[in-house]
């Protein structure tokens, strides 16, 4: 039955969504916390697993696939309600800032791909604040020269 | 005529399916008869939409673009957060558990570098435009993260409202930049594989932009980028007004 894989894939979404939502209160911010990505990774694991075969196999997995396939025309309708006009508006600071960022964030997909690729070491452990500091600082070189 | 809007106003979902499919055909045959197929259609699809919008946002002063007119109202409930999130969780199904595992680390990785990254840009920007309060610097820079991080962190720490509004300019700016340049810059960035998708999805972090750049780019890498980006807003909103907030007064 294709409602079988829909409300799979809808359930996956709810729990992880819930689970980003518990997440941001525990971290005490105004934001969901990775509810998308932790619903993808609940499906992952869902089709994985063999109990829930009969929830991603045949028909039921089409109800999954045809959501997946409409990806790309939700984005083109996304795209046509983005504030575009506000972005227009926002003046040289908004563009400067917001491509600045862009630029910057390009160049480093290939330097991170790399460190992913060759085991990723370096500085992972203790707090968050030493852990940013040090992925800030290792960043400059390749980003820009100095900081305010 | 009167009775094909109330039609079309009854079941304006309906329309955008319509409205939308019209337009990805169009794009297609674009970009398949003009570009040869160099520039992908859904790239083409993507900007028709931002333009759309554009005008649809100037028409009406509304902030949902082409979604303000009555009339295509069902666009912005088709692009809006829910069926967008539903599609992007749909595009997981298929993707193996190993190519996830293989790139968690970089994942994670970028995900604080992009943060940090591009809050450090917006923050130079800040002050390169005669910023000098911490609270400005730090609310533009949040922006420049992305547009949910910079109004959450002016919220936080006490914004002005036109600094806030800014701030929301400079996150557009980025997810439309992302979404329209993704496909361009790609094939000199490396971003052909799972595992350079999801650094590219912690790095840029704005979910729309990721989303749209990366359909535009390789529907296949669509999953992996959108399961990084997913996590950076939470992440920024988390950083932004507390540690990078506390750095940004130490340096004032």
């Amino acid at each position: 039955m294709v409602i079988y894989g829909v409300a799979l894939l809808a359930s996956c979404l709810l729990a992880g969504m819930l689970a980003g939502e518990v997440l941001g209160v525990l971290l005490g911010v105004s934001a969901n916390v990775g509810g998308v990505g932790i619903a993808m990774l609940l499906l992952v694991l869902a089709c994985s697993s063999t109990r829930l075969k009969s929830l991603v196999d045949g028909a039921s997995g089409t109800g999954i696939k045809f959501w997946s396939a409409m990806y790309i025309p939700i984005v083109v309708a996304m795209a046509a309600s983005q504030n575009v006009a506000a972005a227009a508006a926002g003046g040289l600071l908004a563009l400067v800032a917001g491509s600045g960022a862009v630029v910057v964030s390009f160049a480093l997909v290939p330097v991170l791909s790399r460190i992913g690729s060759s085991g990723g070491t370096g500085g992972r452990s203790g707090g968050d604040a030493v852990e940013e500091n040090q992925q800030g600082s290792t960043d400059k070189p390749e980003s820009e020269t100095g900081a305010p | 005529m009167e009775l094909l809007l109330k039609v079309a106003d009854r079941n304006y979902l309906v329309v955008a399916f319509a409205v939308v499919g019209a337009t990805v055909w169009i794009s297609y045959l674009i970009s398949d008869r003009l570009t040869r197929g160099r520039i992908h259609g859904s790239a083409i699809a993507i900007v028709a939409g931002l333009i759309a919008a554009y005008w649809g946002g100037t028409l009406t002063g509304g902030q949902i673009g082409v979604a303000n007119i009555p009339l295509l109202a069902g666009i912005g409930v088709m692009g809006g957060g829910m069926l967008r999130d539903f599609a992007i969780v749909a595009t997981a199904f298929g993707v193996r558990l190993s190519e996830l595992k293989k790139a968690g680390l970089a994942g994670v990785i970028s995900i604080v570098a992009g943060v940090v990254v591009s809050f450090v840009v917006g923050a130079i920007v800040a002050v390169a435009f005669g910023y000098s309060d911490a609270i400005s610097i730090t609310t533009i820079g949040a922006g420049a993260v992305t547009y949910i991080v910079g109004p959450v962190t002016g919220d936080a720490i006490g914004a002005d409202n036109a600094v806030i509004a800014l701030s929301v300019a400079a996150g557009l700016v980025k997810s439309i930049l992302v979404m329209v340049g993704t496909p361009m810059v790609a094939p000199f960035i490396g971003l052909n594989n799972p595992q350079s998708a999801m650094v590219f999805g912690g790095l840029m972090g704005t979910t729309s932009g990721v989303a749209g750049g990366l359909a535009a780019t390789d529907p296949k890498l669509v999953p992996y980028g959108a399961m990084t980006a997913t996590f950076y807003t939470g992440f920024g909103a988390l950083m932004a007004p507390s540690v990078l907030y506390f750095i940004v007064r130490a340096l004032t």
